[in-house]
């Protein structure tokens, strides 16, 4: 007999009264009237619960220290109950072989049925020889869990894009979870952001735990609820934007009244993220609010643009590494000079020339 | 050489009034999408004053939306032109890349203008190194910044826009994220520039040297030539 959620969230203490409560407040959470709310209860008091395995590639445990600051209390108490993290290297008391163990027990005992979060990723040369858990690499611990998963989770922009261990010249060929090769063909949700935001994170979970379903997700696989307009779209500062009021310096007193941070190379404008409405740190602030530009954390390849503080950003293909302004008014500056050598040499030419059949 | 009149008439009408008006008005379109497209990426210093009160930044994307916009409908009507117009009104739009006889055009109009070749050729449309350029970087160009310009503002107007469907959804993909894309238009700029100037520097180039009239054509229409020697199209 599996357990159910209810059932795992009685045995730890909660009562029927916070257990409803969850309910409403998770409904609120992913967006739902309060129709839905009998919906989660009927999903949450019925259905067995899911065992999530929570596997680390290459990262930095960003992820799961945003995870576990989930905002809103009670949420984040029950949601770390009812999750079933069975296996999680980072946050288990298990170590060693018995850790490794569960794995193996998991996918065996839930064929189908369990979630595969992946919070960093695999890199490929050397056969995956630089990243290793439990004497073998961690390619083949991820492909061999996703075999039967079902579905995806990649956390964060390492799993989801490559992040900073895959910025150039990325000498592990550290790689995204999609584009591993040979690797079980699962739908994947892309949760990315350096980390990302822990309501995000925790809403994400509980959507396909109690929906049974994959979050709609964009052209791009991440959940089009908290991934589908940029941080510009929403931002507290955009009418300082559209006035033209622009923080030229730090220090300034542009800075000192909240002007937007454009021109000091916010990637507000570029990113798709839910920071600007849902926040960080139970909603109290996010960086654009404590004075700092975004640094498009949530996209794909932002280690490559070049500084985080320029606003026009560079372009590496050809092996170069300049801007588009530094390329484009060194082409037009080349170009000028030609015309002008150009002209000359024409002149010159029909000066000889003349001169000859004069 | 046996030349005469019956080689050369005495002018053609080239350029008819659809392709000059487009000319003129896509010429100060892309300048002013140059000039604001510019100060978007280097915004002017700031206004003082309450945000409220100002609407500098807004005004100047308006007009750089506005004018994509129209130049968007221009190249749309300059397409349609190409099959309507003249055989001259094809070769910006559709030129014969496939010609051996345009190729070797090519190849002399660049030791032409590398002084090898002492000749000048004539023609009454365009020179094939000049068809080739306008094609490559104006034509295939404009639609590349229409493209990822649509790309960008879909993502303004919201994921139920037509622009977010028919451009931004596979475009921000295919570059990786947003901000390639706005690298990759701002350095298009930078390559339309490049070309206004080659454009403006060999066509005075060409009205002085060549063996046909050129800046005039452009404001009349019709190309008159300098001798009566038969043209090379």
């Amino acid at each position: 007999m599996k357990e159910t959620f209810y059932d795992v969230m009685r045995r730890q203490g909660i009562t029927r009264r916070s257990f409803l409560k969850f309910c409403s407040l998770t409904a609120a959470s992913l967006g739902l009237s309060p129709a839905f709310v009998p919906q989660i209860a009927e999903a949450m008091e019925t259905k067995p619960r899911i065992p999530v395995l929570w596997l680390h590639g290459l990262e930095c445990t960003c992820c799961s220290e945003s995870f576990i600051r989930s905002g809103h209390p009670l949420a984040k108490d029950v949601i770390l109950s009812m999750l079933s993290l069975d296996y999680d290297d980072t946050i288990m008391a298990a170590a060693g072989h018995d850790a490794e163990a569960i794995v193996t027990e998991i996918v065996e005992n839930y064929k189908g049925n369990y979630i595969l979060a992946v919070e960093g990723n695999p890199p490929l040369a050397e056969d995956g020889m630089y990243c290793i858990i439990g004497g073998k690499p961690f390619v083949e611990q991820l492909r061999y869990a996703a075999e039967h998963c079902k579905a995806i989770i990649s956390w964060g922009s390492c799993a989801s894009w490559g992040c900073v261990q895959a910025a150039k010249p990325n000498p592990t060929r550290a790689t995204p979870v999609h584009k591993v090769p040979h690797l079980a063909d699962k739908p994947i949700i892309k949760v990315p952001g350096c980390p990302p935001i822990a309501e995000v994170m925790t809403a994400v979970v509980s959507y396909l735990l109690t929906f049974d379903k994959l979050p709609t997700l964009d052209s791009q696989g991440r959940p089009q609820m908290f991934y589908s307009q940029r941080i510009h779209d929403k931002c507290y500062r955009r009418p300082h934007f559209d006035a033209g009021q622009f923080v030229e310096q730090w220090d300034d007193d542009a800075a000192r009244q909240g002007y937007c941070l454009y021109k000091m190379g916010c990637k507000g404008p570029t990113t798709y993220n839910a920071c600007s409405t849902m926040r960080w740190n139970e909603g109290t602030s996010f960086p654009i609010q404590s004075g700092h530009g975004c640094i498009g954390c949530s996209e794909d390849g932002f280690w490559d643009k070049g500084s985080f503080y320029d606003r026009v950003t560079e372009i590496n293909q050809f092996g170069i590494e300049a801007n588009a302004e530094q390329i484009g008014a060194t082409a037009a500056a080349i170009v000028t000079a030609g015309v002008a050598a150009h002209a000359g040499i024409t002149a010159l030419k029909r000066a000889q020339l003349t001169g000859e059949s004069s | 050489m046996n030349s005469n009149a019956i080689n050369t008439p005495p002018a053609v009408y080239v350029y008819e009034i659809p392709v000059r008006v487009w000319h003129v008005l896509n010429a100060l379109i892309i300048l002013v999408l140059i000039v604001t497209g510019y100060l978007i990426a280097n915004p002017l210093a700031s206004v003082t004053g309450e945000a409220s009160a100002h609407f500098v930044m807004g005004y100047i994307r308006f007009i750089h939306f506005t004018s994509g916009f129209v130049l968007v409908v221009g190249l749309v009507f300059r397409i349609v032109w190409a099959f309507i117009g003249n055989t001259y009104a094809r070769q910006f739009v559709l030129p014969p890349l496939l010609s051996k006889r345009f190729w070797s055009g090519v190849w002399h109009e660049i030791l032409w203008y590398s002084f090898i070749d002492k000749r000048p050729r004539k023609y009454i449309g365009h020179n094939p190194l000049a068809i080739l350029f306008m094609h490559l970087i104006l034509f295939w160009g404009t639609l590349f910044m229409i493209v990822t310009g649509f790309a960008m503002y879909g993502e303004g107007a919201g994921q139920h826009s037509w622009q977010f469907t028919f451009f931004s959804s596979w475009v921000i993909p295919l570059f990786g994220q947003s901000q390639n894309v706005h690298s990759w238009h701002h350095l298009m700029m930078w390559f339309i520039i490049c070309f206004v100037i080659t454009h403006i520097y060999v066509a005075i180039r060409e009205d002085k040297l060549s063996r046909q009239s050129l800046l005039a054509t452009i404001a009349t229409g019709w190309r008159t030539f300098k001798d009566d020697e038969p043209c090379d199209d």
